[in-house]
């Protein structure tokens, strides 16, 4: 299969690749997918007041998986909560222009910001009613 | 060295120069039909497919009355199942086979359920094999046929065919076995091993594509075949169609050079595979060999890398031309049929990547793949959230995944 230039270029050049301190307050941890289906994305995001300061991945995937994540990071870094939330697979299937069989790549991206933003939000809560 | 290196001797082999020259007169100049029988192109055409006859015939340890030109092993398949099934199926309806095969036998097997056939599917080992055992409790009153590959295309586990033979001689029901990765790579021998049927292509032995033979055997038994194409009668009734002249002379060629260098030609994939292997082994941790380490087609090597996906991995090398047991690089993204049959988790077939080696194999360029090949599976597994996890200390299986 041919893969698009923005995809390469996510594979060669992953943005954002690492770990932020899972336990911290600021920090919101989502990891989905699982090892059987080939694929586990972990997304992390640290929220100052309600603005994505940092992001960062890791994923086990295709490398149409792994620019998803790549390019999910580098679109939600400097975010609203409210508008990394309102990021949509679609996006990003246009701008990595992923082929139909690669369309659930994205939607595990997809899924990766909205799991990492309920962590946070959870952790939120937690902290204000204790 | 040139780029990319071929490393998928398994999916197909380049055409050794001494087979395509020994073909190309029979495109331009030699291109009788082998069945005309009153002049000397015909005439011409028809030597040179009983010379290629005889050189398939010994390369098998058969007669040369036994060999069936085909179009490849899918036909084979499809010509030895398919017609054995119509000419026995009065006798009974049973057929054993393994999951591990190739898509060509399940799917021909497949099909004769339909048609109100039984088929016993065995479950290969760990390693991807089937022993006699096995067969022999599977074999019943109605058995009239055992399908068992010889060598696997995937891991390359050779099974124990003498012995498989054996037991269906034995019990006197037929035996078929799929010789398209074993045929030129592994010595064969229809007699010692006990075989009554066998297939394989030409262009898995350096050979052109699209042309192969079935193997029929003649004595003891006399298998019988119902033709799957009808039409003028050639191959004495059991496949019609004008031959294919200049791929048969092609396919006797390759197995005339693949007899003759076959010690040398093992020894040399065998060395490769060494080298590729201890240098993968010697950088890397967490990599699995697939498929039995004691009895493996001497040019295949299938590892898994885990912790880093198989598609993505194959991205790393892009100098490399190899193969992935991963869903991701199937259109269907389902992994490996033989990897789940074997029972290699889901999680370690899709890291699985299969280096084939073969007669054009450099030592040079295994030190390359090889460097690539640790560079890209070191750069990935820093990417990967599972190797995170795993050298933290946590353990993958108590993770409450989310998937699909
Ligand atoms: C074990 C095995 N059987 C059958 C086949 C089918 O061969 P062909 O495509 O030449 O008909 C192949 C090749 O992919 C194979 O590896
Ligand atoms: S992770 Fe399997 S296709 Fe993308």
């Amino acid at each position: 299969m041919a893969y698009s230039e923005k995809v390469l270029d996510h594979y060669d050049n992953p943005r954002n690749v690492g770990s932020l301190d899972k336990n911290s307050t600021e920090v919101g941890t989502g990891i989905v997918g699982a090892p059987e289906c080939g694929d586990v994305m972990k997304l992390q995001i640290k929220v100052e007041g309600d603005t994505i300061v940092d992001a960062k991945f890791k994923t086990f995937g295709c490398g149409s998986a792994i620019a998803s994540s790549s390019l999910a990071t580098e679109w939600i870094k400097g975010k609203k909560v409210d508008e990394a939330m309102a990021i949509s697979n679609t996006e990003i299937v246009e701008e990595l222009s992923l082929p139909p069989v690669k369309i659930h790549c994205s939607v595990l991206a997809e899924d990766a910001i909205k799991a990492a933003v309920a962590d946070f939000k959870q952790k939120q809560d937690g902290e204000e009613s204790a | 060295m040139n780029f990319p290196i071929y490393f998928d001797y398994q999916a197909t082999t380049p055409v050794d120069q001494r087979v395509l020259d020994t073909m190309l007169p029979y495109f331009t100049s030699a291109y009788g039909n082998a069945a005309s029988r009153s002049h000397a192109f015909g005439w011409k055409a028809e030597e040179a497919v009983d010379t290629a006859r005889e050189q398939i015939a010994s390369i098998l340890g058969a007669s040369s009355k036994e060999v069936v030109f085909t179009s490849g092993s899918t036909e084979a398949i499809n010509l030895a199942m398919k017609g054995v099934g119509e000419m026995y199926g009065s006798k009974g309806k049973h057929i054993v086979t393994c999951l591990a095969e190739h898509k060509a036998v399940l799917d021909t097997a497949k099909h004769m359920e339909k048609e109100g056939f039984e088929v016993t599917y065995l479950e290969p080992d760990s390693n991807g094999a089937v022993t006699a055992q096995q067969v022999a409790e599977a074999i019943r009153e109605d058995t009239i046929l055992v399908t068992i590959m010889w060598a696997n295309n995937e891991v390359g586990t050779v099974n124990p065919i003498r012995e498989i033979g054996a037991i269906c001689r034995e019990r006197g029901v037929l035996f078929f076995t799929d010789g398209t990765q074993s045929v030129g790579k592994i010595p064969v021998d229809v007699e010692a091993d006990n075989i009554d049927l066998l297939c394989f292509s030409g262009h898995k032995l350096y050979g052109p594509k699209g042309v192969g033979a079935l193997y029929v055997r003649r004595r003891k038994p006399r298998v019988r075949l119902v033709a799957q194409m009808d039409g003028g009668g050639h191959e004495r009734g059991m496949r019609s169609g004008t031959l294919n002249v200049p791929g048969i002379v092609g396919l006797g060629a390759a197995c005339a050079v693949a007899e003759k260098d076959l010690e040398k030609d093992m020894a040399h994939s065998i060395a490769m595979r060494e080298r590729f292997e201890e240098k993968i082994f010697g950088a890397l941790d967490h990599v699995a060999i697939n498929g039995n380490e004691n009895s493996r087609l001497p040019g295949c090597s299938n590892l898994s890398f885990a912790y880093v996906e198989g598609e993505s991995l194959i991205m790393g090398f892009k100098d490399l031309a190899v193969s992935s047991g991963s869903a991701c690089t199937s259109a269907s993204l389902e992994p490996s049929h033989v990897l789940q049959a074997m029972g290699v988790g889901d999680e370690l077939a899709h890291s699985s990547i299969r280096f084939g080696f073969g007669r054009l194999t450099t030592a040079e360029e295994i030190d390359f793949a090889a460097e690539q090949v640790i560079t890209a599976v070191k750069k990935l597994r820093e990417l990967s959230p599972l190797y995170e996890m795993v050298q933290e200390g946590i353990d993958l299986s108590t993770i409450a995944w989310t998937g699909h």
